[in-house]
């Protein structure tokens, strides 16, 4: 099977990650549990954005509006008296797919370094938005006054019942794109990206592909945006925050464009090393910065591309 | 006479000063395989922008089929029947040749707001690909990325990808640039089977493939249409021989 050795490589890595609580646990370091919970909403992130950048060639350098609004949906719906978690979820969802239409309706008419300022322009505005918020607490942030509630079904105070809830969301999220990319509306965005002029000549318009994948890929990013405000407990505009949208951006580079599965050991690896690093040095950036400019340089299809070795999806 | 299939008339587009469509008349008839033959910097490429929609005419109209079409863009005159292969060949490389021809089937197949099933295994699409695939001479080849061909086998390719989309009307911009003589050949005989049954127009600077293949050729020198004829009629026009053959 062509796509044989990157299935492997997330199987691995979901055994992998369904393994963290009962080791940390057996280990006694139950901060493991929150380190790759946060990683693996990042990845959910990262998956979303590889959808359109990978797949569709559109280099959105300002995912993190969608983390932004499904944490400021959730959180404003709390303060409401809005506890109901399948509401506010949705509402984190559609409130981003909302954001991602009008956002992909201006930005999506240019292309190359126009696409990415447009993108990185609404964001910044978003985080300005958020920071002159005093209501949700401004500059400062807020508490989130009560998790998410599923009716007694999974308490998201549970650490662990929340870890194996977003691993199944992740799960899903990868399948829905990797299906999303392989179907008839996934090879138009594929096809645009890899020669437009062609495409236009078959007799595709990319516009209103381009602009539906970049509203999917808002509304996963987000859930994850929900997920990330469960998981904080805090809301805060530095969400929103451009090097935010660069970190994401680096997971899929990191992990390998194109591919799916990349971007979530792109999360991993980034996540990970950030934390590792930055136990042992205070200047832990000197390292980062130099380790991934090496592998944006010596490995173009990313960490995943030299386990699997397979072209990317195109 | 029957209403032409394609009819240019007072088509003009200029860059600054430079006249690069002047007033260019033309007609293709339903089932001819119509010549623009024109020395280098005739506006040869110009005119070809602004059949396919890809660049705007500053005057002048373009009817296909009945249709005032001059406002419509490429992907538009494309699902009213208008393909096309372009200069320098464009394939999606990453895809297989199968990949290529499937897309163009499907562009044509209703709208792709289509998200679960997986077009590879989607045989509306891929079955009346490798049907042109072979028609073309390259079932062998469908698995093969198209970045893997041969020049002559993408540009039989591109050919496929038009004909996948069954257009009306195929336009060939210099189909066989760039070949050397044993794949240009090959590419003149299996031009020369499509010809009756496909309407093409065929831009081309190879003139033996041009006087074997056209039933009419039109020349194009600065910019204006000089003269259209039988290959016969332009080979014995003077002014055709002053402006463009005789400097061969």
């Amino acid at each position: 099977m062509r796509h044989g050795r990157r299935a492997i490589v997330f199987l691995g890595l979901v055994l992998l990650l369904a393994a963290v609580p009962p080791a940390a646990a057996l280990l006694g370091q139950p901060f493991y549990v929150d380190l790759l919970r946060r990683v693996m909403i990042f990845a959910i992130a990262a998956v979303s954005l590889d959808l359109i950048l990978g797949y569709g060639g559109m280099v959105s350098f300002g995912h993190a509006a969608y983390l932004g609004v499904g944490a400021y949906a959730v959180t404003i719906l709390a303060v409401y008296g809005v506890h109901n978690g399948v509401l506010q979820w949705a509402a984190a969802v559609g409130a981003s797919m909302l954001l991602a239409a009008a956002i992909g309706a201006v930005s999506i008419r240019t292309s190359g370094i126009y696409f990415i300022m447009i993108t990185l322009a609404f964001t910044q505005m978003l985080y300005y938005l958020g920071i002159s918020l005093d209501v949700y607490g401004g500059d400062n942030g807020m508490r989130l006054p009560m998790r998410s509630q599923f009716g007694g079904l999974i308490d998201l105070g549970n650490g662990t019942e929340f870890y194996y809830l977003v691993l199944g969301l992740l799960v899903l999220v990868v399948l829905f794109v990797r299906r999303l990319v392989d179907s008839r509306f996934g090879m138009v965005i594929r096809a645009a990206k890899s020669n437009e002029p062609r495409t236009r000549a078959i007799g595709f318009s990319p516009y209103p592909y381009r602009l539906a994948a970049f509203v999917i890929s808002g509304g996963i990013c987000g859930l994850a945006g929900a997920l990330l405000i469960n998981h904080t407990a805090y809301l805060t505009p530095d969400l929103m925050h451009w090097t935010r949208s660069g970190d994401i951006l680096f997971m899929v580079v990191l992990g390998g464009m194109a591919s799916t599965v990349g971007p979530v050991l792109g999360a991993l690896v980034l996540l990970v090393l950030e934390n590792a690093l930055s136990n042992w040095t205070e200047h832990w950036q000197i390292i980062l910065g130099p380790f991934l400019v090496l592998v944006v340089l010596f490995a173009r299809r990313g960490l995943g591309g030299l386990l699997w070795r397979e072209e990317r999806d195109g | 006479m029957a209403e032409p299939l394609l009819e240019v008339r007072g088509l003009s587009k200029s860059f600054g000063a430079l006249s690069a469509t002047d007033q260019v008349e033309l007609d293709v008839l339903e089932g001819e395989t119509h010549a623009i033959i024109g020395p280098n910097g005739a506006g040869k490429t110009t005119l070809i922008g602004q059949l396919a929609g890809d660049l705007r005419p500053d005057a002048g109209r373009i009817r296909f089929a009945g249709e005032d079409i001059t406002a419509l863009d490429a992907p538009a005159r494309s699902r009213r029947g208008f393909a096309r292969s372009f200069q320098i060949t464009s394939v999606y490389r990453d895809f297989t040749a199968l990949d290529n021809v499937a897309l163009a089937v499907q562009a044509h197949a209703g709208h792709s707001f289509r998200f679960w099933r997986a077009a590879r295994g989607d045989e509306a699409l891929r079955a009346p690909a490798r049907a042109v695939l072979e028609e073309v001479g390259l079932g062998a080849r469908a698995e093969v990325p198209a970045a893997n061909l041969a020049h002559g086998e993408q540009r039989q390719l591109e050919i496929a990808m038009a004909l996948a989309t069954k257009p009306r009307l195929l336009l060939l911009d210099e189909p066989v640039a760039g070949m050397g003589a044993e794949e240009s050949q090959r590419m003149v005989r299996f031009l020369a089977t499509l010809k009756g049954r496909e309407t093409m127009i065929l831009v081309e600077h190879d003139m033996d493939a041009v006087f074997t293949l056209a039933d009419r050729i039109s020349v194009l020198v600065y910019g204006r249409i000089i003269a259209t004829g039988t290959p016969a009629e332009i080979r014995a026009n003077a002014e055709v021989r002053a402006a463009y053959l005789g400097e061969d």
